[in-house]
């Protein structure tokens, strides 16, 4: 089992959620974020002086998926959060040793 | 029934609640020039500070102002507004101490509150100089000090009757009794308080500390704008329909040419239109001719406005060099405009416009009789104020002191005076941008 993580523009995330949905995946969380990779900060002034915003508002996603899907859910989400302009995102793909539903306690594939 | 009589009371009335009106736009453009965690707080002192001028001006600013007395202050019905009086009477027959005002005939208390809106005005200027870091005590006691005695005592000179009325300065409504006062007695509070934590580097550099809301920041200047249209032409104090309409058009058309030449101006200065700067250059315009809107052409008032909307823009820049820090620009505003309207005064009169009164100006053939007046007035009323103010700082200083505690100026005064949040269910501090 693999941990997904993503980070992509606030503005993709819907068009990332509804491709995921397509392709079965729903359980997913995010975490509001602000990072900077190769996008530069965001130049902004008050009164005669300028400031740079260095980090930049993202989405962070995060899903946990079984090996044998984590090729069609990056393929899903390279395709659905690219624009092509420097701060695109990044997927990070993370091992995970268990997952456990709660509700159930039902552990491993079921649990997913 | 006398017809005149009833009808100027009604202009004055109506332009004075719209100059009380700019309490509101005062409030709104300091809140927004300034920090959420700060909010409450600037509220606050612009909402109780025209309640204590209601107070001060009662109680001893009106006679003081106003009073038959000498050249420098009233000394005739000082307290309480109880000096003789049978205003609406006028000229000859009017009979009682305060003569300076005789000449408007509407009843006593509609002078009154008119001349109280216009003192309250002065008070609220000083608050937006010292925001983020003055203590609320402070504060109202200041003002009632302005309010009480300062302001009375410059208003007496210039229109109570006093040495500079009498020396043949002209202020129509008040650049520098209203405008130059509070600038003065602002910049003197930015000087003695300091600047705000963390706004002037080491190295000479300087940090923005944007405000939190433009939107509230825009909707005072409108409301200011709109409360300008009491100031400038309910100081006729008379429903002289060919005046006031006169003044209603130089006075917009001086906050329209400021608005263009500060925008411009920082747009070319700074590379893009700042909205900040663009509000700052109409509130430049108005207070600029205040002091000569009845006596110039529209079209001086066009070129008045447009040097004030680039003085503006210099001075905001300018008192951050010299790390005088006011966030809101009050004192670029109200001080150097105030100043400048005045001496505009002497520049750009016309005998024609309201024959009588000041004569031609140095750019109408005048020389420079009136000029000088002007001179005089500003550098008088300037001394005056800024040391009687700067008095009145180190006194509370030495005593109460002036200014909050560090650790309560980077959590806000809103917690620290008020225990109040202004917007609870928002995270107020975002760690990226603010102090």
């Amino acid at each position: 089992m693999k941990l997904i993580q993503v980070i992509i523009r606030p503005e993709k995330l819907d068009d990332v959620k509804n491709a995921l949905s397509k392709i079965g995946v729903s359980g997913l969380n995010i975490t509001e974020v602000e990072g900077r990779g190769r996008q530069k900060g965001m130049l902004q002034q008050w009164r005669g002086e300028t400031y740079t915003l260095d980090f930049i508002p993202k989405i962070k996603i995060e899903m946990a998926v079984n090996d044998e899907d984590v090729d069609k859910v990056t393929e899903s989400i390279l395709k659905s959060a690219w624009t092509g302009n420097i701060g695109d995102g990044k997927i990070f793909i993370l091992p995970v040793e268990e997952v456990i539903r709660v509700r159930t306690g039902e552990r491993g594939r079921e649990a997913i | 029934m006398d017809t005149k009589i009833i009808l100027d009371t009604i202009w004055v009335l109506v332009t004075a609640m719209l100059v009380f009106f700019m309490n509101l736009g005062f409030a709104m453009v300091e809140a927004g020039f300034q920090q959420a965690k700060n909010c409450v707080n600037i509220l606050s002192k612009n909402f109780i500070v025209f309640a204590i001028s209601t107070l001060a001006f009662w109680i001893l600013g009106w006679g003081l102002m106003f009073g038959d007395g000498n050249p420098l202050f009233g000394t005739k019905g000082l307290f309480f507004l109880s000096g003789q009086d049978n205003s609406p009477a006028i000229g000859n027959a009017y009979q009682g101490v305060y003569s300076a005002i005789s000449w408007t005939g509407v009843p006593l208390l509609a002078k009154f509150f008119f001349q109280l809106v216009f003192a309250g005005t002065a008070a609220t200027i000083v608050s937006g100089s010292v925001g983020g870091r003055i203590k609320y005590l402070s504060f109202i006691l200041f003002s009632f000090v302005l309010v009480g005695l300062i302001y009375p005592v410059v208003g007496h000179w210039i229109w109570g009757g006093g040495w500079l009325q009498k020396l043949g300065m002209f202020d129509f409504a008040g650049s520098t009794v209203v405008h130059s006062v509070g600038g003065w007695a602002a910049l003197a509070g930015a000087i003695f308080l300091g600047p705000r934590f963390g706004k002037y580097c080491k190295d000479g550099s300087i940090n923005p500390i944007p405000g939190h809301n433009l939107s509230l920041a825009t909707i005072g200047t409108f409301v200011l704008w709109l409360g300008w249209f009491g100031f400038n032409p309910g100081s006729t104090m008379a429903a002289d329909f060919g005046a006031i309409s006169r003044i209603c058009v130089t006075t917009n058309s001086a906050a329209a040419a400021a608005i263009v030449s500060a925008t411009v101006f920082s747009w070319i200065l700074l590379g893009k239109p700042d909205l900040g700067m663009t509000l700052n250059g109409c509130l430049a315009g108005l207070v600029a001719i205040t002091a000569p809107c009845a006596f110039v052409s529209v079209a001086s008032s066009l070129i008045i406005g447009s040097i004030a909307g680039i003085l503006v823009v210099l001075a905001v820049i300018g008192f951050d060099k010299v790390k005088v820090d006011d966030p809101v620009g009050a004192t670029a505003v109200h001080l150097i405009n105030g100043v400048f309207g005045t001496l505009c005064v002497g520049l750009f009169a016309q005998d024609s416009i309201m024959p009588g009164t000041t004569g031609n100006g140095l750019f109408f053939g005048g020389g420079l009789k009136l000029l000088s007046a002007q001179l005089i007035g500003v550098i008088s009323v300037g001394i005056f104020v800024f040391l009687s103010a700067s008095l009145i700082w180190i006194i509370l200083k030495e005593t109460i002191g002036i200014r909050v505690s560090l650790e309560e100026e980077i959590n806000g005064l809103d917690l620290g005076e008020h225990g109040n949040v202004a917007y609870p269910d928002f995270v107020i501090r975002k760690s990226l941008i603010t102090f």
